[in-house]
C-alpha cells in the first residue's frame, strides 16, 4: 500500500517535470481560461443584464471555473492516449510497481494543475471586480469542491485516453462533448432565456449544478427556470456530490481494468 | 538451467480470427542469446510481451528463472529488463530525468537512483546529452537510453524486442556493440529480430518463427548447413552461358542454376576454394573472362528464405 501511494506520486512528479521541461503547456493552460473571464467580461458582460449586485462577472467566475476543469479532461485523455502510443504504458506495466500507480498518478497531476490554474483565473478575477461575498471558509470549499468535480472528470479522461489510444481523436472527441456540455448550462447565461425543453437539460447537466454550488458558496442566489422547484435546483451541492461520486463509481473500476487488459 | 521457457503457446487476438501464437515453444539457456528471428507478424512481440508479463497467452506456460510469469507477474517483472520496439521513454523529460524517474518506481530511494542514472548514462556514452529532453536525440540515442532504462536493476533477463528497428547502419553498429557488452556481462538475453545479420553477429542460438510457431532452431552455423555448404557463383557475358554451366556442373557434379537476369550460374561445391580454382582454371582454357566470380556460404537470408519459402524458387535450391 506504501508503495502504491509512493509510485503514483513518482509519476505525478513525472508530470509536473513534464511541465517544467515544457513550460510552454501550462502557460497555454492558463492563458486560455483568462482570456474567457476577459472575454466574457467586457464583451457579452455589458449585454447581459442580471439584476445582479456587483455586475455579471459575480456569475461568470463560478461559471468559467466549472468549465476549466471540466476542459483539463481532454489534457488527461490526450496525455494517456500518447503514452499508451508510444509504448511507455508497457514500460511501466512491466515494473514492479502498483497497477493503480500510473492512473493515480495522473489525476492526482491534473489535480495539482487544475490548483494553480485557478489560482491564477480567481486573480484575473478578481482584477476585472469579481467579489465574492461568503465566508472565507465557504469561499476556500467553493474551490475544493471544484478540486473533486475536476479529480472526477479526469477518470472519464483516463478511460477516454485508454480507450481510444490516439491523442489527437482523443482530444476532439472530449472537447466534442465538455464544450456543448458546458455552454448548455447555466455558466454563461441564465437558463430561463432558453426554450423550455432545453431548460430541463441544462439544469440537470451536472455543469449547471456544479456552478450553482458554487455560487451558492461564494454568496450568490441562483436562477432556474423550468426546473426551479426540482432537486437539482434546491440542493445543487448534494447533487453535485451525487453525480462526481456516480462518475468515480463508474469510471474508476473501468479504467482500471481497461488499463490491466491494455494490450488483451 | 532454463532460465527462460515458454511451453505450447497460443494466442489469438481478435476472438480467434487472428492467430498471433500457434503453438509455440522456446528457452534460453542460462547466460546465452537467444535470437527469435521472423518476418513482420510471425509474432515474436506477441511472445516478448507474454514473457514479460504484458500479455496473458490463452494457453501453454512460460517461466523467467524458474517463476511462472502467469502465476506470478509481479516476482517476474523484478527480474527483467524490456526494451520495446519503440523506445519507451518519456520524450518531453529529458535521459537524466527518465533514468532517474524509472530507478524510483525501482523503489532504489532517491540517492541511489541519481547514481544509478548517472552510471547509466556514462555507460551508454549519453553524459553530454543527460540534460537534454528526448525529443532532441537521435534514434540511435533513444534506444540506448530505452536500453539503459531496462537495466536500472541488473536484471537477470533482458527481454530486447527489435532493438535496432528503425536505426540506420551507424545507430545498429553502436546498438551491438551495446549489447555485447551486456552479453559478456552475464546477462540472459531474449532478442527479436527481422535481420538476420543482427541474428548471427549477436546470437548464440537462433530460433526461427513464422505464422507463430518455431519452425527451427539451432546455432547460425547449424542453421545454415542445413542449407547447405558453400555455393560457386559465376557470373558471365550471356554468349558464354553455356560453355561456363558446363564446367561448372562438371567441377560440382551437380546441376547449376542460372538467373537469366542476372547471368549468374551457381551450383554447390563441397571443396571450397579448391573448386573455385578449378573453375577459374576451366574458364580460363576456355578463354571465357568471368566478370565476377565468388565463394558464398549461404547466409541466414537463405536459410529463412529456404524455411519459410518466402522468396524467389531459384534462390531456395541449394
Amino acid at each position: 500500500m506504501k508503495n502504491a501511494i509512493t509510485d503514483a506520486l513518482i509519476i505525478t512528479k513525472r508530470q509536473l517535470l513534464q511541465l517544467a521541461r515544457v513550460p510552454e503547456v501550462l502557460i497555454f493552460s492558463t492563458i486560455q481560461p483568462v482570456m474567457f473571464v476577459l472575454l466574457f467580461r467586457f464583451v457579452f458582460g455589458g449585454s447581459i443584464s442580471t439584476g445582479q449586485p456587483g455586475g455579471y462577472v459575480q456569475l461568470l467566475m463560478p461559471g468559467i471555473f466549472v468549465q476549466t476543469v471540466a476542459f483539463t479532461l481532454a489534457a488527461t485523455a490526450s496525455g494517456l492516449a500518447e503514452d499508451m502510443k508510444k509504448g511507455l504504458i508497457d514500460r511501466f506495466r512491466s515494473l514492479p510497481i502498483a497497477r493503480s500507480a500510473l492512473v493515480v498518478g495522473r489525476t492526482l497531476g491534473d489535480s495539482l494543475l487544475n490548483i494553480l490554474v485557478l489560482v491564477v483565473m480567481a486573480a484575473a478575477g478578481f482584477a476585472v471586480g469579481w467579489r465574492p461575498t461568503a465566508s472565507v471558509l465557504s469561499v476556500f470549499s467553493a474551490f475544493v469542491f471544484l478540486l473533486l468535480f475536476g479529480y472526477a472528470l479526469s477518470w472519464t479522461g483516463i478511460y477516454a485516453g485508454l480507450a481510444v489510444k490516439d491523442a489527437r481523436t482523443v482530444q476532439n472527441v472530449s472537447f466534442l462533448i465538455t464544450f456543448p456540455m458546458t455552454f448548455l448550462s447555466n455558466a454563461f447565461a441564465p437558463t430561463t432565456g432558453m426554450p423550455k425543453a432545453l431548460q430541463y437539460v441544462a439544469e440537470w447537466n451536472p455543469v449547471s449544478t456544479m456552478v450553482a454550488a458554487c455560487r451558492q458558496l461564494f454568496g450568490l442566489e441562483n436562477q432556474f427556470g423550468a426546473t426551479a422547484n426540482s432537486f437539482p435546483s434546491q440542493h445543487p451541492l448534494t447533487t453535485s456530490i451525487f453525480y462526481m461520486v456516480l462518475i468515480m463509481v463508474i469510471f474508476v473500476p473501468l479504467s482500471v481494468r481497461k488499463y490491466k487488459n491494455s494490450s488483451n | 538451467m532454463k532460465t527462460v521457457i515458454a511451453e505450447h503457446l497460443v494466442k489469438t487476438y481478435r476472438d480467434g480470427e487472428v492467430k498471433a501464437l500457434d503453438d509455440l515453444s522456446l528457452d534460453v539457456e542460462e547466460g546465452t542469446v537467444l535470437s527469435v528471428l521472423g518476418p513482420n507478424g510471425a509474432g515474436k512481440t506477441t511472445t516478448v510481451r507474454i514473457l514479460a508479463t504484458l500479455l496473458k497467452p490463452d494457453s501453454g506456460n512460460a517461466s523467467v528463472a524458474g517463476i511462472d510469469v502467469i502465476k506470478h507477474p509481479d516476482k517476474v517483472r523484478e527480474l527483467i529488463g524490456l526494451s520495446g520496439q519503440y523506445a519507451a521513454v518519456d520524450e518531453t523529460l529529458t535521459g537524466w530525468d527518465n533514468l532517474v524517474m524509472f530507478g524510483r518506481l525501482y523503489h532504489l530511494g532517491k540517492a541511489a537512483s541519481i547514481k544509478r542514472a548517472e552510471d547509466l548514462l556514462e555507460r551508454f556514452s549519453l553524459t553530454e546529452s543527460a540534460r537534454r529532453p528526448i525529443k532532441t536525440y537521435s534514434g540511435g540515442m533513444r534506444r540506448r537510453l530505452d536500453l539503459a532504462a531496462s537495466l536500472i536493476v541488473q536484471p537477470k533477463v533482458l527481454f530486447l524486442d527489435e532493438p535496432t528497428t528503425g536505426l540506420d547502419p551507424r545507430g545498429r553498429q553502436e546498438m551491438w556493440g551495446v549489447i555485447e557488452e551486456l552479453v559478456k556481462g552475464g546477462v540472459t538475453l531474449l532478442l527479436t529480430t527481422q535481420y538476420l545479420e543482427e541474428a548471427d553477429q549477436l546470437a548464440d542460438e537462433i530460433a526461427v518463427i513464422d505464422h507463430g510457431k518455431v519452425i527451427a532452431r539451432g546455432t547460425s552455423d547449424a542453421l545454415k548447413s542445413q542449407v547447405g555448404g558453400e555455393r560457386l557463383e559465376v557470373i558471365v557475358d550471356a554468349a558464354h552461358i553455356a560453355p561456363t554451366t558446363a564446367i561448372i556442373e562438371k567441377i560440382s557434379g551437380q546441376k547449376a542454376n542460372l538467373d537469366e537476369a542476372l547471368r549468374k550460374i551457381s551450383a554447390p561445391v563441397s571443396t571450397g576454394s579448391l573448386a573455385l580454382m578449378d573453375v577459374l582454371r576451366a574458364l580460363d582454357e576456355a578463354k571465357i573472362h568471368p566478370l565476377d566470380i565468388a565463394l558464398k556460404r549461404p547466409s541466414l537470408d537463405d536459410v529463412f528464405m529456404s524455411l519459410t519459402g518466402h522468396v524467389a524458387e531459384e534462390e531456395v535450391k541449394a
